[in-house]
């Protein structure tokens, strides 16, 4: 039985971002005749109403996949007949995985659409804003619910696009950076996107399929029988070369700091939320391709503990406030593929929800802030905000509980799993437990020395000058949805030891089944497993850690800035290596960037202008008589053009001739 | 109504009206031309409609006996495959747009300058109609003769220099595909094929053993291969895109190129597939490194129209590599990258041109900041770039993909290579935009731009929705072409058996023996 109503959810928002598209040209044309004219508020109201609409629909697929049925697909829409054996339908499927995600971006980004209606609002651009922020859900949704990966690539590069768009939106501001940023933002996505197209380009040859039901039984039978391992490592070491692209993973995660250039709600669900976890969930997809190779698994892992660590450190040094936040965000990304290159599908899943709850609190909370202090970013030049802005300080704190791990919050519980499995499987992956938990420490430190700069100790800030002021409840309220969600969110994966159902292992089961089959059965049937015993060691070491470093990062900032002073004077060396992110950026200039551009001009000027055109030019030379002919041929005379025409074709004709006898 | 021969001479008949009528008044002329080419593009699309993509052979053919060449006759005959109806239809779908487009920037020798552009129509389209060689030749001069023109009378500052360079590359091409042509039929003749109708010559000449292809496919190749231009014989075509009014640019882009590529596919791999399978590494060796080296050198380029010329480069890379793969999918994204690149290229000229007419500069550093005073400019920009680097949804990422896959069943390390194209298409073509569209105002003259005006939009737009249609329905276009494509496959298919197991022995005479 087909669903093809499943068609309307990536529908419902692509009605409302033509809907807002409209809105905006209106907006434009009457600015003909009255420059001053500003955007009403029904764009806002029906982006919103998209949303609700589709999130509505999730909710309902959801509830159709609790009971027996697994999934629901709809009809397929015939796309590209390739000839040959290939032949693209891309249908819409709602099964365990996709139903999660999807009820998560519907959700989240229900929220901050509304939250963004209210602090986008007297933007000259706010109808085009809510026209590409439902483009985007739209991808996102189209992203998730392909049930073929050609139709994941198109969600994944327009996810893409739109944040291309929406990092970009205020290009005229800052002198052109919104513009750079964004420009890179697509330029380092595409390098991923050309893996992923390569490492789609090896599943097809191999297994002349590209859905994913058929994969993952080819991919099965393959791994079961101990065929092609070369082939299955090197495509997901491609598929994951994509996924550090999207997921703003080392070496490709330079662009996401730079995208917090783009208004804050864009920071919130795209840079935080949603589309950077996308690398995240086509690794789930295709666990048993990941689960078939040994490498593979350690690489993801690998680098993910490795960005984990270099962006969490990164954080403890950034001044502006989004900064931290956007380092944070790839840090935490960093778990989740440690905890798939653990094997902790679930593990990685779950942070990817609790992780949309409180990062997308932390950085609405902080685009609050902003807007109170009229667009100021830097942290030194807050401070005692807790009093100007109560609502915003006490939902942005259990965002920064939440992220910092502290006891039986959400981020505590995804947190400890993914650090769990990882010590559980042992062997090489312990040394990569130990750079997860010191991160844990610096996550605490981080979050906590942002929470005291912003809101505790005396106003940084000219008095005077600058009134904070709370935002309005348009904007609150979301941050009150969403800090109840940080708080409690946990609940849908507690740990063994608490005797109760872990409810996301059951709900994705038969998603994963076939990776963890793989896993056992290249162990030896052995999974990875912990005792209780050492279970709650390793619980009560990740809170004694959590509220350690929370305490110090607290205590050390909430009276002003002597500490950070202090930490400049005396590492200077260190401060600067951790505020420019351990100088990746920089070395990407000197690396890559300032050689391809030194090769283009060598094209151009040496090898183009000189080599070949030099060439050319010699012989134009020789032919220049012909060229003073040709001249007096174009005299404008019509007729004698014809006799020139006429006069040619005789030629031709008598080459015929002769070359015919 | 599905008649080859009134699509294609209706615009001569056309250049002969605005040559002839006593009229003087440009606005006569100019409805004219418009009118001619909207009937040609409505024949255009019905033809298009009615053909049957099933079917390999010839349709809507039509001969006449036209003249002997000593015991060889030669015909007027015209039809289609599934290859050249694309080609027919774009073209005719592209001209009614740019008469249109040439009223924003000739206004000087208009009559002269719509007869060239109505009788370059009458060339294109028989180059693609025609069913007969020596009819093919022909029309491949004729189509060539006008761009001369309108290169040289209506051309840039450095008119004269570009019109030479064309027209050295072009005369090298097409006296070396006179050459091939007169030694093919000689050929024939000599074995008893006595006719010039190209499917004739097909057959005869796909069974040909390999020595005896190899020269006829390489003075095709290369003569065809100037006119593409693949890396080496691409310098003309920066200079001639550069130097050229915006409707040249669109017509050099959207179908003078293709005529290239278009007989690479009908008469370098159709008529010789043993040389084009033994070739077939180097072409796609010159396809990739073409992608990449166009890329490289658009990124190099401070000019927007020579920028958007080193894409085509770059684009027609694809094209090629996609072609000599000789697989399923190679071939069809080969042939729908050719409408592709037609369009999205076209479209990018089109725009620039309508800036160029208001600021009269080609150096992006003029301008900066145009978004947000034209915002409808920036959307269609916006748009176009996106089709031309490939974006899922819109037509260039369905050509490109078949490219890459069809290319990666053959040769993955080409398909590694040539998938970095994807980066450097994003890399010159954004940044190319950024500096365009965004950031702050930097010269005052931007500040009192208009944005675009009807006329300007009625020729963007429709373009813009084909490129969105063929993104989300590319099966219609791609379906026209499989049975003359499975046919082409087939034939490779089937040469490469008898390489394998003849070792290059005549078919012929094992049928003889047999």
């Amino acid at each position: 039985m087909t669903h093809d109503w499943l068609w309307l959810i990536p529908a419902l928002p692509l009605l409302g971002s033509l809907l807002c598209a409209l809105q905006h040209a209106q907006v434009l044309r009457g600015r003909a005749t009255n420059p001053d004219l500003q955007p009403g508020v029904g764009a806002g109201a029906t982006a919103i109403a998209a949303m609700a609409a589709a999130f509505g629909l999730c909710l309902r697929g959801f509830g159709d996949i609790v009971g027996e049925t697994e999934l629901l697909q709809s009809s397929s829409w015939a796309w590209i007949p390739g000839g040959g054996g290939l032949d693209i339908q891309v249908a819409m499927v709602l099964d365990r995985l996709s139903g999660a995600m999807a009820l998560v971006v519907t959700g989240v980004g229900l929220l901050i659409h509304v939250y963004a209606a209210g602090y986008m609002r007297g933007d000259a651009g706010y109808a085009k804003f809510f026209a590409f922020l439902n483009l985007f859900v739209t991808m996102m949704l189209v992203l998730i619910l392909s049930g073929n990966m050609v139709g994941t690539f198109v969600g994944w590069e327009g996810v893409g696009l739109c944040s291309y768009l929406l990092i970009g939106f205020w290009y005229d501001r800052d002198g052109g950076n919104p513009g750079h940023a964004a420009q890179k933002a697509f330029v380092v996505n595409r390098i991923g996107d050309a893996c992923f197209l390569l490492g789609m380009f090896l599943l097809f040859t191999t297994f002349g399929t590209l859905d994913y039901a058929n994969l993952i039984e080819g991919i099965r039978a393959a791994a079961m029988g101990g065929e092609n391992a070369g082939t299955l490592t090197l495509a997901a070491l491609l598929l994951f070369g994509g996924a550090c692209g999207k997921s703003a993973q080392f070496p490709l995660f330079t662009w996401l700091p730079d995208a917090m250039a783009g208004p804050t709600p864009v920071s919130a669900l795209i840079h935080a939320a949603t589309m950077v976890t996308s690398g995240i969930y086509l690794v789930i997809r295709l666990n048993p391709l990941f689960a078939a190779s040994e490498v593979a698994l350690f690489l993801v892992a690998a680098i993910g503990a490795a960005t984990a660590l270099i962006a969490g450190s990164s954080a403890l040094r950034q001044r502006d406030l989004k900064g931290i936040l956007a380092y944070s965000t790839v840090s935490q990304l960093g778990y989740m593929f440690l905890a798939l290159g653990s094997g902790a599908w679930v593990a990685a899943l779950f942070h990817v929800i609790t992780h949309a709850f409180f990062k997308a609190l932390l950085f609405l909370g902080a685009g609050s802030v902003i807007h109170g202090m009229h667009e100021e970013k830097d942290v030194h030049k807050m401070g005692g905000l807790r009093r100007h802005m109560p609502r915003t300080f006490i939902t942005f704190t259990c965002g920064a509980a939440a992220l910092s791990g502290l006891p039986l919050l959400s981020g505590f519980f995804s947190k400890d799993e993914i650090l769990a499995h990882t010590f559980a499987v042992g062997g090489a992956w312990w040394l990569l437990w130990g750079v997860g938990l010191f991160t844990a420490a610096l996550t605490a430190y981080y979050s906590w020395r942002m929470v005291a700069l912003v809101f505790f100790g005396e106003e940084r800030f000219d008095v005077a000058t600058v009134h904070p002021h709370e935002s309005p409840p348009i904007m609150t309220v979301p941050l009150m949805v969403l800090a109840a969600l940080s708080l409690v969110g946990g609940i849908i994966g507690l740990p063994a030891v608490f005797h109760v159902p872990h409810l996301l292992g059951e709900w994705l089961d038969p998603v994963v089944r076939t990776g963890n089959e793989i896993l056992e059965h290249r162990s030896g049937g052995h999974l990875p497993h912990l005792s209780h015993t050492m279970e709650w060691i390793l619980l009560g070491l990740g809170s004694a850690i959590a509220l350690g470093c929370a305490h110090l990062g607290f205590h050390r900032n909430k009276n002003g800035l002597a500490a950070e002073v202090a930490f400049e004077t005396d590492h200077p060396k260190l401060h600067g290596a951790l505020s420019d992110a351990w100088g990746i950026d920089r070395a990407y200039y000197a690396g890559v960037v300032t050689p391809v551009r030194f090769l283009a001009a060598l094209v151009a000027v040496f090898i183009d202008a000189f080599c070949i055109d030099g060439a050319i030019n010699a012989m134009a030379d020789a032919a220049k008589r012909a060229g003073t002919r040709l001249k007096a041929f174009a005299d404008g005379q019509v007729a004698s053009y014809g006799l020139w025409m006429g006069g040619g074709a005789a030629v031709i004709a008598l080459l015929w001739a002769l070359g015919g006898n | 109504m599905h008649n080859l021969t009134l699509l294609t001479f209706l615009p001569a008949l056309g250049a002969l009206i605005v040559a002839l009528l006593p009229n003087r008044d440009e606005r006569v002329l100019r409805g004219i031309t418009l009118f001619i080419t909207s009937v040609v593009a409505v024949l255009g699309v019905s033809l298009f409609c009615a053909f049957d993509g099933s079917q390999a052979a010839l349709q809507f053919t039509q001969s006449v006996d036209w003249f002997t060449l000593g015991a060889t006759s030669v015909h007027y005959e015209m039809g289609v495959d599934g290859i050249s109806i694309l080609l027919v239809t774009l073209t005719a779908i592209l001209m009614p747009f740019v008469a249109l487009s040439s009223l924003g920037h000739i206004s000087e020798r208009t009559r002269e300058f719509l007869v060239w552009l109505l009788l370059m129509e009458t060339g294109m389209l028989g180059v693609f109609a025609s069913a007969d060689l020596v009819l093919f030749y022909f029309f491949w001069e004729v189509s060539l003769v006008p761009l001369y023109f309108i290169l040289g009378i209506w051309g840039g500052e450095r008119r004269l220099y570009a019109t030479v360079k064309f027209f050295l590359f072009t005369l090298a091409g097409s006296l070396l595909m006179l050459l091939a042509v007169i030694a093919l039929i000689g050929q024939a003749a000599a074995d008893g094929v006595l006719s010039t109708n190209i499917a004739g010559l097909t057959d005869w000449a796909s069974t040909t053993p390999l020595e005896a292809q190899f020269w006829l496919f390489a003075g095709f190749a290369i003569a065809f291969a100037i006119k593409v231009p693949l890396f080496p014989f691409h310098t003309w075509l920066a200079d001639a895109h550069t130097q050229a009014p915006t409707s040249g640019s669109v017509i050099l882009a959207g179908v003078l190129l293709k005529m290239g590529t278009y007989g690479l596919l009908r008469f370098g791999i159709g008529m010789f597939p043993a040389a084009a399978i033994n070739a077939a590494p180097l072409f796609m060796i010159l396809g990739a490194f073409g992608i990449v080296y166009g890329a490289l050198l658009a990124m190099a380029q401070t000019d927007m129209k020579r920028l958007i010329a080193c894409s085509s480069v770059s684009h027609l890379g694809y094209v090629v590599l996609g072609m000599f793969a000789l697989t399923h999918a190679g071939l069809r994204g080969s042939v729908l990258q050719m409408i592709n690149h037609g369009l999205s290229t076209g479209l990018l000229f089109l725009l620039f041109g309508a800036l160029y007419e208001r600021r009269h500069s080609r150096a992006i550093d003029q301008y900066g900041g145009v978004a947000a005073v034209m915002p409808l400019f920036a959307f269609f920009w916006v748009f176009a770039v996106l089709s031309s680097v490939g974006l899922p949804g819109l037509n260039g990422f369905v050509g490109e993909w078949l490219i890459l896959i069809g290319t990666f069943q053959t040769s993955p390390v080409l398909a590694t290579f040539a998938v970095t194209g994807v980066i450097f298409g994003a890399v010159y073509l954004l940044s190319a935009t950024r500096r365009l569209l965004f950031g702050e105002i930097t010269h005052d003259e931007t500040r009192s731009l208009k944005d675009l005006n009807i006329r300007e939009v009625a020729i963007v737009a429709p373009l813009c929705a084909l490129c969105l249609w063929i993104g989300i329905q590319p099966s219609v276009l791609i379906e026209k072409t499989s049975g003359s494509l499975d046919a082409l496959v087939q034939r490779v298919e089937d040469t490469r058996q008898t390489m394998v197991v003849g070792d290059l022995v005549d078919p012929r005479e094992e049928e003889g023996v047999r």
